[in-house]
């Protein structure tokens, strides 16, 4: 089973729900930190570095001498990243979406593609959890290359937790995509509220089963609530807003080790959602495509 | 030789228009004619990146061996002078007046962009 955890708003709880649900799984799991630009689960899952890998991605290089100038490279590429001049092309590497498209249509061959490295990735083996993590290069715009290379990782053995980046769009589909279950984290504040809706409208084009969890309950007002009620988009676990959780965070600590009831409160999220599992295979998925 | 002029309308006495990528159209003199043509460039306006890019390959394909613009940025200065185009940077208002600072060497030749890239 593989469960991606997202938000639209950062900030809302996503490495937390994933860390701590991590931890309290009850077989070994994968947490996948898809957070390629700032990952952070690995403030709170220690462990040892099993593997240390690059993430590199093909990009088109080309042959002065084959190329005629014809231009069918640059029309082809919807990002600009190629010029085609007199008799040669330019290559803009950070533009370029890495599709191929220049070296198939290209009539002479002149086009090869060679890797260029835009990031890496960090296996780390802490008790049952492996955490693999992505993490992409300064300079490098592209997150969805790199968050398709952790993800490249899953092993369907396990069931796999990914923590997606904040926000709705390109990094964060690439994530949550091809998932069995996405959890959208808020919090019930009017910021909350706007981006759940954003984000609700993004899994539902996407037709993933999802369901919310509410942390800090208690900080803000009830429209959280109320729009999960009147969407009929089920609320999977409420996390109090307590302060020692923020205490325990800012030590690098998860609240199920440090905190007395969190653990339960976490073990009952893995029953709801192995539950839905059990479920949605029979209903395919029908009642959380909500 | 022919010379590219960035403009927002189709005639001389448009108005230059200061941005390179983005300019709707490309005024292209020919000073041993005096005649002049217009290149359309809109399919750049709504382009997510690589608009100087584009541009610059448009320039290229007309012939012009001489650009007049507001301003140029790295990745369309790159193309340009890959393509042996010298680039040169005005406030005139119309496409006119800068003609007529180019004729009379008012203009300066660019040696790099003078403004930044809007990606990365």
């Amino acid at each position: 089973m593989i469960i991606s955890v997202a938000s639209g708003k950062g900030g809302t709880g996503k490495t937390t729900v994933s860390a701590n649900l991590a931890r309290v799984w009850p077989s070994p799991v994968q947490l996948i930190d898809c957070d390629v630009e700032e990952p952070n689960c690995h403030l709170f899952i220690k462990g040892e570095l099993m593997a240390r890998d690059v993430v590199s991605m093909r990009v088109p290089q080309v042959d002065a001498a084959l190329c005629t100038g014809c231009g069918a490279c640059s029309d082809i590429c919807e990002f600009n990243a190629i010029a085609a001049l007199r008799d040669d092309a330019l290559v803009f590497e950070e533009l370029c979406h890495g599709c191929g498209g220049c070296t198939l249509v290209c009539p002479t061959r002149a086009i090869t593609e060679k890797d260029r490295r835009i990031g890496g990735i960090e296996v780390i083996q802490a008790g049952h959890i492996c955490l693999v993590q992505g993490r992409i290069d300064v300079g490098v715009a592209m997150a969805p290359p790199v968050i398709r290379a952790v993800k490249a990782r899953l092993d369907p053995g396990k069931t796999a937790i990914l923590d997606a980046p904040p926000g709705t769009s390109c990094p964060v589909i690439a994530t949550v995509k091809d998932t069995d279950l996405v959890i959208l984290v808020t919090e019930p504040t009017p910021f909350g509220l706007n981006d759940l809706r954003l984000a609700v409208d993004m899994v539902r084009a996407l037709g993933l089963p999802f369901g919310v969890v509410v942390n800090r309950v208690g900080a803000g007002d009830d429209r959280v609530h109320v729009f999960c009620r009147d969407e009929g988009v089920p609320i999977l676990m409420e996390i109090p807003d307590d302060r020692r959780i923020a205490e325990a965070y800012s030590r690098g600590e998860l609240m199920v080790d440090a905190l007395d009831g969190y653990r339960g409160l976490f073990e009952g999220l893995v029953h709801t959602v192995q539950g839905l599992r059990t479920r949605t295979r029979r209903e395919d998925h029908a009642d959380l495509r909500v | 030789m022919k010379i590219a002029f960035t403009t927002s309308g189709h005639s001389l006495d448009a108005p230059l228009d200061a941005r390179f990528g983005r300019a709707p159209r490309i005024l292209v003199y020919d000073l041993d004619t005096g005649t002049f043509e217009v290149v359309d460039n809109t399919q750049n306006l709504n382009a997510p990146q690589g608009a100087g890019i584009q541009a610059a390959q448009n320039v290229a394909r007309t012939g012009a061996t001489h650009l007049v613009t507001g301003h140029c940025g790295p990745k369309a200065f790159k193309v340009l002078t890959a393509a042996g185009i010298a680039v040169y940077t005005t406030d005139a208002a119309t496409v006119a007046q800068a003609l007529e600072l180019f004729r009379s060497g008012g203009l300066t030749r660019a040696t790099s962009a003078d403004v930044e890239g809007h990606w990365v």
